[in-house]
């Protein structure tokens, strides 16, 4: 438990020395929901019904850019290796990094919420429900997103292979997440079902990264 | 001597090495091509002449159903062929499996592609629009986008045998999310007439149109399987090339 914890704090120090990635992800993310306005004008009527949809939009495009720092640092200087041949199991290694990297790029995106709820003239209880939907949606967007990063950390050419490979396998909690904070007028379901399906896809996802994920880690490397 | 006449030919071995199989295999493409070019010929004779030009409920576009539901089957078939060969090379590291997955990804990404186009073709007059966010129609194009993320990855790899291990554990993870994807799609929005061919209580059309359906059902699977078998023989072959040449330039740089 002790090194499972070790893995996480490693990470989350690794992030507070250069602090700057953090906080460009969280730019990047409320730049996406700035730049929606300016492309469907400014009434504030149209904003606030497709408020949750680009906040998600915004959410799932800045994580698909934080992917790449997952595993490849830890590739490049070679902390990989260790880690497979370290004492604790490599799927729990990456069950470690994958918490240590929704804190880093999932929180800081709910916590930036409130910024384009007011930009979007969101009302309170949207604000709420986008807070809600994030929270239960991100760990499986995370997760998927370590199983794109963990097969192409090996090619250096792999930057835009990954958010091509899993936005697919993604769509099932953008459409969760959305409903969760309004459902479609043909889905049959309330918001509350939405919910749940989203919290059991994260998930389900979350079980099956950490091995899938140190699979190909594994496959990759030999 | 040469490392294949020690090979023990049972079957395994025989499925197994790559230089068996491309030799076994070589009888078997013609006779192949010729079944299916036959079905192909019935099929196209009973859909033209045997079914009824139109159908009460879809109207004289029923003929585009006989090139659309086989490719359609095909797109779910493939993926499952590439499942079945992501399981064999994780698992028994079998060297076939990897060139049969790898074979097949552009065969699955065609055949969903064609049940998209046939499809929208069909909805033109039907329902009036050639595309709309349909349950079945959705989880058909995110099915195409997987297979061309595959594609992509495979060609992504210099070293192809490290890919396939990869390519595999992708091919798995997406063989699990594949279902959810549909359901949520299908809980999404849904327009799509539902299942006719495979239900309970038998299928939900007279003989004369299910049975043409099912002949050129049959007609495009073995399309399929031979068209993978060649493509499966062309990778066995660009590999040996691939090693060939690395062994010529390895020696003139000895040379050298």
């Amino acid at each position: 438990m002790t090194a499972f914890l070790a893995v996480i704090g490693r990470d989350l120090r690794l992030a507070a020395k250069n602090e700057g990635e953090v906080l460009t992800l969280v730019l990047f993310f409320v730049s996406v929901g700035v730049i929606v306005p300016f492309a469907i004008g400014p009434d504030s009527e149209t904003l606030r019904r497709l408020a949750p949809a680009i906040v998600w939009i915004a959410a799932f495009l800045s994580m698909l850019l934080g992917l790449d720092r997952l595993f490849r640092p830890d590739f490049e200087d070679g902390t990989l290796t260790l880690f497979r041949h370290a004492r604790l199991p490599l799927p729990a290694i990456v069950g470690g990094k994958l918490i240590a990297h929704w804190l880093l790029t999932a929180l800081p995106l709910v916590l930036a919420t409130p910024i384009l709820a007011l930009l979007l003239s969101a009302d309170l209880e949207t604000f709420w429900r986008v807070v809600l939907s994030l929270l239960l949606g991100t760990p499986g967007l995370a997760a998927l997103g370590a199983i794109g990063a963990g097969i192409t950390v090996t090619l250096r050419r792999g930057g835009l292979i990954a958010p091509v490979l899993i936005t697919p396998l993604a769509i099932p909690i953008l459409i969760f997440g959305v409903a969760t904070i309004a459902p479609p007028a043909g889905a049959a379901g309330s918001a509350s079902a939405a919910g749940l399906f989203l919290a059991a896809i994260s998930l389900l996802l979350c079980a099956i990264t950490p091995f899938a994920c140190a699979l190909a880690i594994t496959a990759g490397e030999d | 001597m040469s490392i294949d006449s020690t090979v023990k030919g049972n079957w395994f071995s025989r499925i197994a090495h790559p230089g068996q199989f491309a030799s076994w295999t070589r009888p078997v493409v013609l006779p192949m091509a010729i079944v299916t070019a036959l079905l192909f010929a019935i099929a196209f004779w009973m859909a033209f002449f045997v079914s009824p030009a139109a159908s009460e409920n879809v109207g004289t576009t029923l003929r585009i159903l006989y090139i659309h539901v086989p490719n359609a089957w095909l797109s779910q078939f493939v993926y499952a062929v590439m499942a079945a060969s992501a399981l064999g090379t994780l698992v028994w590291r079998h060297p076939m499996a990897d060139v049969s997955m790898k074979a097949a990804a552009p065969l699955g990404a065609t055949f969903t592609a064609l049940a998209l186009f046939t499809g929208s073709l069909w909805g033109r007059p039907t329902w009036g629009t050639y595309w709309e966010w349909d349950g079945r129609m959705t989880s058909t194009l995110v099915l195409l986008f997987i297979y061309l993320g595959i594609v992509a990855l495979w060609r992504a790899f210099d070293d192809q045998l490290r890919a396939a291990r990869i390519v595999a554990i992708f091919t798995l993870v997406g063989a699990l999310n594949i279902p959810i994807v549909k359901f949520s799609v299908d809980w999404w929005s849904s327009l799509h007439q539902p299942t006719s061919v495979l239900r309970p209580d038998g299928p939900r059309m007279p003989a004369n149109i299910l049975t043409p359906l099912l002949v050129m059902t049959l007609a495009f699977t073995t399309l399929f399987l031979l068209l993978h078998l060649v493509r499966m023989r062309t990778e066995i072959r660009r590999r040996r090339l691939y090693t060939l040449e690395r062994n010529r330039a390895a020696a003139l740089e000895q040379r050298a």
